[in-house]
């Protein structure tokens, strides 16, 4: 009988309120089923895409009418310019550069971090839930728009780029290292509190041999995006490809940018198979 | 003295000793930071470098709130509703796109050649960053939002169909063959046997991506392609501090809210 009452005090949604469920008859029972929940949905996506047509001006004939346009451009780009791989390959070194060193600083900076950040370490909740708001206002920032301003401070060049990378870095692994803090055995930790170790000495031999392998995967995670992103940066003066990227496209020498693309993808390509690798090797 | 091993001892002995295995690993990265720290070179402050460091701190202080909440077409409201407007019409049609390419490069479907090519080809849309795509496409439709559209339709279908495959390949076929036995027809298959399982999988990659898109989209502003870019890049570089206060802690906000519904509605999903 109490439970009962409980169980009628709980609120159902506001959707079944003002669309109560039918009672249905199965059997000699009676159950109630919820209305279908499909057409609100649908009217709300509805609603969201013709607003977003009108926002954006959406046109499809211009696609229709100058689509041959894109065709041409993408012909040139697959008609790359090999003389022009030699000016492509110390560019591409200072993209790889960056990302190494970004991902190794900005890994290593968010280990503290997400130490503190995981609520099953740290007990104040004030402190973590702090913490992790201002991880995730470092995480909104664009990569783009923290490299112009490292620009602005830090002279055009290849250390406004590093210290962007970093600072991108920082902010997806210790989210994503937080997470996983969370996830582990906290038996063995418990253990070692119980013995008389210290809060570090606990956390040192018996949760992070338990984040090791995850905590390296996801280092070399961000270094395979941090490839991706470091190839744009020069766009904003940070160094590396984005600067060949855009002087190319500026002089519509679109073979020289298919050069450019060709070499960052065969980088890309070597480091996320060898990096897939390893990560399923760490796992 | 006899050494007493019980079998805890024994194991600790055995254990495995992998210390060149480190030890080489550690070298590897050593040698990779020392060749990376050539290239950077920290050439100091530039010029006005602690002005500006100030300017930042100070614009996110005190942001423009006129602009903040301005109506017009110039206010930071209108542009992020561009912004989402941009992420949301990518994605969807990054998602359609990305279906019929995710089904040709699955190998439980195709012969395993055609999906490699399938595959490489994803790949390497995935490889080109957005910011170029956007480059290419503002040739064609000049700039503007709807730039902004056209290049995240492309781009999205590299991650989405590369989601969208691993789970069209954990498929499980058997039910398609009892539906065989009871007589469906191949609308029905599809409709009973292969929706049911892909459905939560693909809305819920649709949600992760649409999160990107939107951060996503308040960067191809920089290169022309609509939303909330170009306008705070121009006050970057024109160093209006407050202005650039108001935009970042628009899109900063925006960003949060977006996270925050998706992870909750991709939970809901996950569950079932």
């Amino acid at each position: 009988m109490a439970r009962a009452k409980a169980y009628r005090k709980v609120k159902p949604p506001l959707f079944d309120r003002i669309f109560p469920p039918r009672a249905m008859k199965v059997g000699d029972h009676e159950v109630q089923k919820p209305r279908s929940r499909v057409w609100l949905i649908l009217l709300v996506l509805v609603a969201a895409v013709w607003g977003s047509l009108v926002v954006t001006e959406f046109d499809l004939g211009i696609i229709i009418k100058r689509g041959h346009q894109f065709t041409v451009i993408l012909a040139k780009v697959f008609n790359p310019d090999w003389s022009y791989l030699s000016k492509v390959i110390g560019p591409l070194l200072d993209t790889i550069k960056m990302s190494v060193m970004g991902s190794v600083l900005g890994s290593t900076l968010a280990l503290p971090f997400a130490v503190v950040a995981s609520a099953n370490i740290n007990k104040n909740g004030a402190v973590v839930a702090l913490l992790r708001v201002l991880l995730n206002i470092v995480r909104t920032l664009p990569t783009l728009v923290i490299a112009s301003i490292c620009a602005l401070i830090f002279n055009l060049g290849t250390f406004a780029g590093t210290v962007a990378i970093t600072i991108f870095t920082f902010g997806i692994v210790s989210k994503m290292l937080y997470e996983s803090i969370e996830t582990i055995d906290m038996g063995a930790f418990e253990a070692m509190e119980a013995l008389g170790a210290s809060k570090f000495q606990a956390f040192w031999s018996a949760v992070f041999p338990q984040i090791l392998p995850t905590y390296l995967s996801h280092c070399l995670y961000s270094f395979e995006i941090n490839i991706r992103a470091a190839s744009i940066l020069g766009y904003v003066g940070a160094g590396g490809l984005g600067i060949l990227i855009n002087e190319r496209v500026g002089w519509r020498d679109y073979e020289g940018l298919g050069t450019v693309l060709i070499a960052l993808f065969v980088v890309v390509l070597i480091i996320e198979n060898t990096s897939q690798y390893l990560r399923r090797k760490l796992s | 003295m006899q050494k007493t091993i019980n079998p805890i001892e024994a194991m600790y002995e055995t254990r495995p000793r992998r210390w060149w295995l480190y030890t080489l690993i550690t070298l590897l990265v050593v040698i990779l930071l020392g060749w990376s720290a050539n290239a950077i070179k920290f050439k100091g402050l530039a010029a006005k470098g602690s002005e500006v460091a100030y300017g930042i701190v100070f614009g996110i202080l005190h942001p423009d709130t006129t602009l903040l909440f301005d109506l017009s077409k110039n206010g930071v409201p209108y542009m992020l509703f561009e912004t989402i407007a941009i992420a949301v019409l990518g994605t969807l049609f990054g998602g359609l796109l990305a279906v019929p390419f995710s089904f040709m490069a699955s190998e439980n479907i195709m012969p395993k050649w055609v999906a490699f090519i399938f595959r490489a080809f994803i790949l390497l849309i995935r490889t080109i960053p957005s910011l170029v795509w956007a480059l290419v496409w503002i040739r064609v439709t000049g700039p503007g939002a709807f730039c902004g559209v056209v290049t995240q339709s492309i781009c999205s279908i590299g991650m989405i169909s590369k989601m969208y495959i691993n789970a069209i390949e954990d498929l499980d076929t058997r039910i398609l063959e009892s539906l065989d036995a009871s007589g469906c027809t191949t609308f029905q298959k599809i409709r009973y046997g292969i929706l049911p399982q892909l459905y939560a999988n693909f809305v819920s990659t649709l949600i992760y991506r649409f999160d990107i898109n939107i951060k996503d989209a308040t960067t191809l502003g920089i290169v022309g392609a609509g939303g909330i870019g170009a306008a705070l890049i121009q006050c970057i570089n024109s160093r209006r501090w407050s202005m650039v206060g108001a935009f970042l802690f628009g899109m900063i906000v925006l960003m949060l809210i977006i996270e925050l519904f998706s992870t909750k509605v991709r939970k809901k999903l996950a569950r079932g």
